[in-house]
């Protein structure tokens, strides 16, 4: 470092110094940028948690491609399509297999007589393609003995609260059918909120109350050598039914939600609500701090402290507050969203982005805070130490 | 001290207007006025008469609208804003009325500060510091902070801040209104024994008669104009 930059150096440790020697300002100021990034941080987690829901069956069946009927816009809307579809997508060139997939919410009753509603997933029984993803108790296979099911945690929950203790081995009913449970498994958890029950096809067929058609979707593969994007564009010139990639089906649906519901909304205020209140108390604290220390900065510039080096060290001040703001912010959201994950609910998710996000914000409020009190250092002379 | 006759500060016609139009006030009249190296020289005059800014244009903390300032042969109105900052920060020490001292500093950093401005080391700086602060009696207290200090060792610390950069032209702006009449004796005896050389100017703005003895000369501010220059003893005859 030369001595331009020792000189520098020095000079913005005493800034610094100058920030913390004012402890009850300094409290505030980063009180208040915590504040700020909890609340954006752990909304947007929240909201993020809530958006992944909705795409909870795609991630849960796993598969590349999905294709439905042309009408359907989200993943968790259902315009049943006909059988004979599955054996027209099996035909288009590039198709590795395409299996049949139901997909429904229908109520399970329980030996009490109480009900509880259940999304019912209906799986093809020779390849089961779309299994549960993690099985607690029990197998997979099992699926194929007869009257089978395999329940989430949702359901083990679900049920407890109604004073069932499901386990392996329990039955329960489904339009009078009954069903056993062969196994247990971990899913993630839907927007619906319903627990999983998975079945095979046909038998998910008979627990699902009678339609002319029935078939909810059909689960392709790709063959190795042929992009998905390219079976997905020939899938789409069969008549009445579309097309999609996992990505783009999960992006449609979120974009669903995003448009059709006011969830983005509700928690885009309360977001908007944490960069007002960051900016309101970080913003005046600062101005004030700033104000209350003019005399100070002034006596420096009138003693050959540059407008540059006096921005510096405001700056440094303002960042030393935001980043220590952001920090324990992020951290206070990170440790409530570990507890939400432990407990299954609230949903949160916190994706990079979230916290680039709340990021940004905060910088924004420090050179917003820094900008409002370098207006006033810079329309200081350093004449004003003489009044 | 005897003045060596050397100009260090030389104004002619300086003029300065605070607001515009119907709201405009001339502070300062076309001010014409020496100050010589080796001297103590003090501007009194009554409230409102222009000292301050007087001492703020002569200084370079403010910009004069006309006229000609020259310190040390340097035209301060023909330097940019950064070139004038440093030539503050190279030439000019500064006591303060209200001292102005750093309140989460402790006394070494507040007296250092000029000295780390002008690109010293923090070693050398806090070395030259701790010197001078020894020299004004507050060696042993280096550590502490200016609100663990009375008002005259403050003021005192801010005599030490002033002259740790070696300047040659040291304002003072009423450094004894805050003091009571011992501590303001104290600490001009100071100022003249410490900050009067040969080769340095010092300017104290003051309407406390009870230091007036201690100038070389003392020039009578009135109405934005030096009215007229006496010799110590002469203005002094006035309050007697």
């Amino acid at each position: 470092m030369g001595p331009l930059g020792l000189f520098r150096g020095l000079m913005l440790r005493l800034a610094l110094k100058m920030l913390y020697g004012d402890v009850a300002k300094f409290l505030m100021l980063v009180g208040g940028l915590t504040f700020c990034a909890l609340l954006m941080t752990q909304q947007s987690g929240v909201f993020c948690g809530l958006m992944r829901w909705t795409t909870a069956t795609i991630r849960n069946v796993d598969v590349p491609i999905w294709v439905c009927d042309a009408k359907v816009e989200q993943v968790n809307e259902v315009v049943p399509l006909r059988d004979i579809e599955v054996a027209r997508v099996r035909s288009v060139e590039g198709v590795e297999w395409a299996v049949p997939l139901y997909w429904g919410i229908i109520q399970a009753r329980l030996r009490d007589g109480s009900f509880q509603q259940v999304q019912i997933t209906g799986l093809d029984a020779s390849t089961l393609v779309g299994h549960p993803p993690r099985m607690t108790a029990g197998n997979v296979e099992d699926l194929r003995l007869p009257n089978a099911v395999i329940v989430d945690q949702i359901a083990v929950k679900k049920f407890k609260s109604k004073g069932y203790d499901l386990k392996v081995g329990d039955t329960f009913e489904m339009n009078d059918k009954e069903a056993r449970v062969v196994g247990l498994c971990i899913a993630e958890p839907s927007f619906m909120g319903q627990p999983y029950v998975y079945t095979t096809y046909e038998r998910a067929l008979e627990y699902a109350p009678p339609q002319r058609k029935q078939l909810s979707f059909v689960l392709v593969k790709p063959k190795p050598d042929v992009p998905a994007a390219e079976v997905v564009s020939r899938i789409r010139k069969i008549p009445g039914i579309a097309a999609y990639t996992s990505d783009e089906f999960s992006k449609r649906t979120m974009a669903w939600y995003f448009i059709y519901t006011g969830i983005p909304k509700s928690f885009g205020f309360v977001v908007l609500l944490g960069a007002v209140v960051g900016i309101v108390i970080s913003g005046q604290t600062f101005y004030l701090f700033v104000h209350e220390n003019i005399r100070n900065l002034a006596a420096l510039k009138a003693m050959g402290a540059s407008n540059t080096l006096v921005s510096e060290m405001v700056l440094l001040q303002a960042f030393t507050a935001g980043i220590t703001g952001y920090g324990l912010g992020v951290g206070a959201a990170t440790l409530l969203g570990m507890n939400f994950l432990e407990r299954g609910e609230p949903p949160f998710f916190l994706p990079w982005q979230v916290l680039a996000f709340t990021g940004s914000v905060i910088v924004f409020i420090c050179l917003l805070a820094a900008c409002i009190g370098l207006l006033k250092v810079f329309r200081a002379e350093p004449a004003v130490v003489f009044r | 001290m005897s003045n060596d006759g050397r100009a260090a500060v030389r104004t002619r016609g300086v003029i300065k207007t605070f607001g515009r139009g119907d709201n405009a006030v001339q502070a300062l009249k076309g001010v014409d006025f020496d100050a010589h190296c080796g001297e103590m020289i003090m501007i009194v005059g009554p409230s409102g008469c222009g000292k301050t800014t007087f001492l703020s244009v002569v200084c370079g903390t403010m910009r004069a609208d006309e006229g000609s300032i020259e310190v040390f042969d340097t035209d301060l109105l023909k330097l940019s804003t950064g070139k004038l900052t440093a030539f503050r920060g190279a030439n000019v020490g500064f006591v303060f009325q209200q001292f102005n001292l750093i309140p989460t500093w402790s006394i070494l950093e507040n007296a250092s500060v000029p000295l780390l401005l002008n690109g010293t080391s923090r070693r050398k700086a806090e070395e030259e510091a701790a010197r001078l602060l020894t020299e004004v009696g507050l060696g042993k207290r280096l550590n502490a902070y200016p609100s663990q200090l009375s008002g005259g060792q403050q003021q005192r610390v801010a005599i030490a801040r002033s002259l740790v950069h070696q300047p040659r032209l040291l304002i003072c702006d009423e450094p004894t209104a805050s003091l009571d009449a011992a501590n303001g004796r104290k600490v001009m005896e100071l100022l003249k024994a410490s900050a009067c050389r040969a080769d340095r100017c010092v300017i104290v703005v003051t309407h406390d008669s009870r230091i007036f003895s201690f100038a070389d000369r003392i020039a009578e501010m009135e109405d934005g104009v030096v009215k007229t220059i006496h010799a110590s003893g002469d203005y002094k005859a006035h309050f007697i």
